[in-house]
């Protein structure tokens, strides 16, 4: 049953208000892991004085980056250096919107879906759309802050993120071709079902691994994370495009770098690994809440992989960066393309 | 009663004449190429009031994400600075303007009158994926396919312009 209007009003602020507290907090407690994290792989302890754990520490932090001074350095193009992180972060929030957590939840005879817009039969297309306009965001930084550093970042941002785009989007249509649809909900229940009764068809055992593998890489260039941070790497440039940021205007690129990192792991739990799919048992409220238990635990398990590979693996060179997305990902993804669409049509 | 389409219509139509206009009064190119970026992210919006959601997705990912990216990158490589002023020429004032003003209202009224085209409901149009598919691969596959001939011509003309002429002894690299 459709919701009236007035109610579909309401509940979509809620879910809006939801998804964004969700994430942001998500947001806070992925750079607290991380920090924890490499900490214990570097025989260190990371965070542990602002409660117990360290688990206030992103509390700390916050209120940090709202007190620091905010320098406008006397150099830059104000419109564009004031504008670039509000850029950088409004993209990186709008992308969650269409990310699907669960099935659609009955209550009192209205079905809604869970996720902040309906299920829009271009799902995946707009989260590559959103996320190719927040380049914008790091370009536009390190240009307007008119500083050799941040101009060397940018360039290589802009530059390193249009070249991985094309495996990113050549890498998520095998799973497309075996799906059908851009819907994510149509691709999340392609995935139904089990080999033998145990083995899940999640597409990465369903033949689409090496996508996986290419969707993986260009994922890491896409997001800036070690080992293809080269927009900010640190021994050559200073911090890169966010050399001039102080206080909250830095911490907005952080929080944007974050929240494509959440992206990133959300939509590879939905395309490669079933999405909300998990063995579901016990109570009727336990079956509800177990889908997003499920979805969540998979996403977690992303973001400590991120995690774990930058605290295993140095930084590329800029040229090894270049070849390795033109020369050898490209065509892999190519490759994966075109075994997937023959075996489709098989 | 203005529905709800009408006011979308109108507030992403303002916003894509708005951004067209600016894209010409500013007069640094990085601040032009936003402009631009701004109207192709409104023509966006209005492909979606249509029901075209692919296309809206398309025009979005390629144009505001992909093409303008470049421009923009040019812009910043060769730092280009800022363009001045002119006064314009009085020709251009006096016949120009109200000759553009006279010229689309012709246009308009033409396309309205005798065209013989009827208004359509928003969404009332296929715009999903699978009948855009279902187009480009069936009925029209003939010209889509001399259009990916074309892109690769220009592509491979690209590199011939690109690649260093032989003659030249390649430069050592420090």
């Amino acid at each position: 049953m459709a919701l009236p209007i007035w109610l579909f009003i309401l509940a979509s602020v809620i879910k809006s208000a939801i998804a964004l507290g969700v994430l942001l907090t998500a947001v806070a407690y992925t750079v607290w892991l991380e920090r924890k994290v490499v900490g214990h792989m570097q025989n260190r302890w990371g965070p542990t004085r602002v409660g117990p754990f360290g688990l206030l520490q992103p509390a700390a932090d916050g209120l940090k980056f709202l007190f620091k001074e905010d320098l406008t350095p006397p150099h830059v193009y104000r419109p564009l250096f004031l504008a670039a992180p509000l850029i950088a972060v409004i993209f990186a929030l709008t992308s969650i919107a269409v990310i699907p957590f669960g099935n659609p939840v009955v209550i009192g005879g209205y079905s809604i879906p869970l996720q902040v817009t309906t299920d829009v039969n271009t799902g995946l297309l707009l989260i590559l759309g959103v996320t190719s306009i927040g380049v914008y965001g790091v370009a536009l930084a390190g240009w307007s802050s008119n500083n050799k550093y941040s101009l060397l970042g940018g360039l290589r941002a802009s530059a390193q993120m249009v070249s991985y785009e094309i495996s990113l989007g050549l890498s998520l249509v095998g799973v497309l071709i075996m799906s059908g649809s851009f819907s994510l909900h149509a691709i999340v229940d392609s995935q139904a079902g089990h080999f033998w009764g145990f083995i899940p068809r999640w597409n990465i055992f369903t033949g689409q691994f090496i996508g996986f593998f290419c969707y993986l890489m260009a994922a890491y260039a896409e997001t800036n994370r070690i080992p293809f941070d080269l927009p900010e790497a640190e021994t050559e440039l200073v911090a890169g495009y966010h050399t001039e940021y102080s206080a909250m205007k830095f911490a907005m690129f952080f929080m944007a770098e974050y929240a494509n990192m959440i992206t990133v792991a959300c939509l590879a739990t939905l395309l490669f690994f079933g999405g909300w799919r998990g063995p579901i048992f016990g109570p009727p409220i336990l079956q509800a809440i177990l889908p997003v238990f499920w979805f969540a635990v998979k996403v977690f398990a992303f973001l400590f992989l991120y995690i774990w590979v930058r605290g295993t693996l140095p930084r590329f060179r800029y040229d090894q960066l270049m070849a390795f997305g033109w020369k050898f990902l490209l065509p892999l993804s190519l490759a994966n393309l075109i075994a997937t669409a023959i075996a489709v049509a098989w | 009663m203005l529905s709800v389409h009408l006011i979308l219509f109108l507030a992403f139509g303002a916003v894509c004449v708005a951004g067209a206009i600016n894209l010409l009064a500013q007069t640094h190119p990085i601040n032009s190429a936003l402009s631009l970026i701004a109207v192709m992210a409104a023509l966006a919006g209005e492909y979606l009031l249509l029901g075209a959601e692919f296309v809206a997705a398309v025009q979005v990912i390629v144009y505001a994400g992909a093409i303008m990216v470049l421009f923009v990158f040019v812009v910043m490589l060769l730092n280009a600075g800022v363009e001045e002023h002119t006064q314009g020429s009085r020709v251009a004032v006096l016949f120009g303007i109200p000759g553009l003003l006279l010229g689309s209202i012709l246009l308009g009224w033409v396309v309205l009158r005798h065209s013989g085209t009827e208004p359509v409901a928003a969404g009332a149009l296929p715009g999903d994926p699978r009948t855009i598919a279902q187009m480009l691969f069936h009925e029209f596959l003939l010209p889509f396919e001399i259009t990916s001939v074309l892109i690769l011509i220009a592509i491979m003309g690209a590199v011939v312009l690109a690649s260093k002429p032989p003659s030249a002894p390649a430069r050592k690299v420090e």
